[in-house]
């Protein structure tokens, strides 16, 4: 089974060497869809792994996958599949470069949920950084370089102090006599922790990570980058980077609540995801430009999901995991959809955009299902996992908290819908012709978009897999 | 090795990073503080280097060759040559604050240091604990110069003065992490400089200068 945990990692890395050596078009057009396929496939077979109560672990215990790893590298599969599908569009062919920089990126997110030990997924996630920062400044306009730099700046920054953290924990179970970094063996043993460090390690390591999952308020670098890069890219790093740097923030959680109980990172967490919704739903009833509306989006949803974890609890833990799973989708699909808009109008400027559902049903219909499906309309499943986080939320005793997130996201669902109907419906269809084509393969947003929809009726085995997957993390 | 040597030799490394970071933030010339952010790497080579010898840890050792290539010798040299590219008029630069609001600026993130590194001296009371609040000082000179500096270059340093600050804290206080770990945040500081030092020629190329205050088209 070693070999099903090694499979994702070995995959792009070797995909990754291959393009930049052999640098052949047909390789670099396809080779980031096999890496996905490989990824979610692993994923699902990890998954039925986890059911069965098993863990495999593989490098020296350096690698270890339970309920949440599985599903997880299922999540960064199923996102990378839709943003990598979605891409290929025969129009716009992509460099090798490029393919080399999202297989890398891949491969780190993939480490970063396989990997038993806080400094090796703290070395992933700071490796998406340096695999993405070209990915924003792709197109080398003046506004690309700007969004790199302040990426790259603040993120860099933003592990750093996340490291710290890390080391400040290292330090605590060194002193106890047990250096470790992993959370299993933290997990099963118990080492008598000093109470005071995990206080200021936990702080440090939820601050720098939140500032990875574009949390606010150091949030300021994910409009820009969402907006800059090329639109597949914006998708997987909504859908994937933001999930596992927020997954980061789960496994913190787990190792420092047992030591200095729930307090302190309730209320960094509550306050953060408040922050996040009240400033995404303000920005974004003004907001002009299409990319950046979805930026805000995912702050939105980013805050939700700190306010998820701030709660704890099974009902809450895994309706945040669901949440991962149909906002990664749902998103990509959208920012894909996006990204078509854009080749086919030439402008993201929604002011500029009018009556596209008449005009241009190919890319209007597949963006319009998304953004119906991120507002959190039923039968989509975000429907499902903000009612289960709101109600796990209140359980747990945060009920005003949960009121005022429930107005904020009314805030932002009437805002984003003004925005989209006047893009989507308004003006006057004066197209005789609608242009049907989807200016791209429709395929992987229909699939995406339909699994949305159908994963929050799908009981039995997927309902066990985020019980046991909240579990891991000791919810009770 | 004897205690009190180890001691004064443990002082003497962690004085030279404290002074090494004050003079950073108060000189103005790139080159200068390029020259200083060098020094800097080789003092904490130099600690590690110690501390390995005082435990006697052949890993700590390799890791002490390992810092001293990385920080005094590779990150020097790309920033030098960096520098070395900008035109002449840019080797200077006017921080957002004068110098002398730069050192009150930096007493108090001094007293900062020591006030927040309360709860981690509970570890112990050997010569490496105590000294922790100077690598949490450099972390704050960090964040000071990313916030009062407009230029790319200054920038890229003040992330490294606060990296240089993290690795203090992790040898005083944990005598480093896993050497897996050191490798891989090793190679991701290297990267995230290289790639800083390409997007610093691509700003100089688009807006002219290496100034930060030109980027200013994406706001809300």
């Amino acid at each position: 089974m070693a070999t099903l945990v090694l499979l994702p990692l070995a995959a792009c890395t070797v995909l990754a060497i291959a393009t930049a050596i052999l640098r052949n078009r047909f390789l670099s057009r396809y080779v980031v869809v096999i890496a996905a396929v490989v990824v979610l496939g692993s994923g699902l077979a990890l998954v039925g792994v986890a059911l069965d109560d098993h863990t495999p672990t593989a490098l020296d215990g350096l690698l270890r996958v339970d309920a949440l790893s599985a599903f997880m590298l299922t999540v960064i599969g199923s996102v990378g599949l839709t943003a990598a599908w979605g891409a290929l569009d025969p129009l716009r062919p992509r460099d090798h470069v490029y393919s080399v920089l999202a297989l890398l990126f891949l491969g780190a997110m993939s480490l970063a949920v396989l990997a038993d030990n806080l400094g090796v997924l703290w070395i992933a996630v700071e490796a998406t950084t340096i695999a993405t920062a070209f990915m924003v400044g792709h197109h080398r306009t003046r506004r690309a370089i700007e969004a790199a730099w302040k990426y790259v700046v603040l993120g860099s920054v933003g592990v750093a102090i996340a490291f710290l953290g890390i080391v400040l924990l290292y330090a605590a179970t060194r002193s106890a006599g047990q250096p470790t970094l992993s959370w299993s063996v933290l997990a099963t043993t118990h080492p008598d922790l000093d109470p005071s460090v995990v206080r200021v390690a936990a702080a440090l390591a939820i601050l720098g990570f939140a500032t990875k999952a574009g949390l606010a308020p150091m949030h300021s670098w994910l409009p820009d980058a969402h907006s800059q890069a090329p639109a597949p890219v914006s998708g997987l790093m909504s859908g994937v980077l933001l999930a596992v740097a927020f997954y980061a923030i789960l496994r913190v959680q787990a190792i420092a609540t047992p030591v200095i109980g729930t307090g302190l990172m309730r209320g960094l967490l509550v306050t953060a995801g408040l922050l996040s919704l009240t400033l995404a739903a303000l920005l974004v009833i003004r907001q002009r430009d299409l990319k950046r509306m979805l930026a805000y989006s995912s702050i939105e949803h980013m805050g939700l999901l700190a306010l998820a974890a701030a709660a704890g609890g099974r009902l809450a833990i895994a309706g945040a995991l669901l949440h991962v799973l149909g906002h990664g989708l749902a998103k990509s699909s959208t920012f894909v959809a996006s990204g078509r808009i854009l080749a086919a109008e030439g402008t993201t400027t929604m002011a500029d955009i009018h009556g596209l559902v008449a005009r241009r049903p190919g890319v209007a219909v597949p963006f319009l299902v998304g953004v119906v499906a991120l507002l959190g309309l039923p039968p989509f499943s975000l429907f499902f996992s903000e009612v289960a986080i709101v109600v796990g939320g209140v359980q747990q005793g945060l009920g005003w908290a949960m009121a005022v997130a429930v107005l904020m996201l009314l805030v932002m669902f009437v805002a984003m819908s003004r925005h989209v109907v006047a893009m989507l419906f308004g003006g006057a269809a004066a197209a005789t012709d609608p242009d049907r084509a989807p200016y791209g393969p429709r395929l992987p947003l229909v699939l995406a978009l339909a699994a949305t929809g159908v994963v929050g009726f799908v009981a039995g085995p997927f309902a066990t897999l985020l019980d046991r997957a909240a579990s891991v993390l000791g919810g009770s | 090795m004897a205690s009190e040597t180890f001691a004064q030799l443990v002082g003497l490394s962690t004085g030279v990073l404290l002074l090494s970071g004050v003079l950073l933030v108060w000189r103005r010339s790139l080159h200068a503080q390029v020259a200083l952010l060098a020094t800097q790497g080789v003092a904490l080579a130099v600690l590690v280097l110690v501390l390995g010898l005082h435990e006697s840890d052949a890993e700590l050792l390799a890791v002490a060759a390992l810092v001293l290539v990385l920080k005094a010798v590779v990150l020097p040299l790309i920033l030098v040559r960096t520098v070395a590219r900008l035109g002449v008029g840019v080797r200077e630069e006017t921080p957002v604050i004068n110098t002398t609001a730069s050192l009150i600026a930096l007493s108090m993130l001094t007293m900062l240091a020591y006030l927040v590194s309360r709860p981690l001296l509970t570890l112990g009371d050997g010569p490496t604990t105590t000294a922790v609040p100077v690598g949490i000082a450099l972390v704050l000179y960090g964040m000071l110069l990313l916030a009062t500096r407009r230029h790319a270059v200054s920038q890229l340093l003040g992330f490294l003065v606060l990296d240089n600050g993290i690795a203090t804290v992790a040898f005083l206080i944990a005598g480093g992490v896993p050497l897996v770990v050191e490798l891989g945040v090793s190679l991701d500081v290297l990267l995230v400089v290289l790639i800083l030092q390409v997007l610093t020629s691509r700003i100089r190329t688009e807006f002219g200068e290496a100034d930060l205050d030109d980027l200013s088209e994406l706001r809300d």
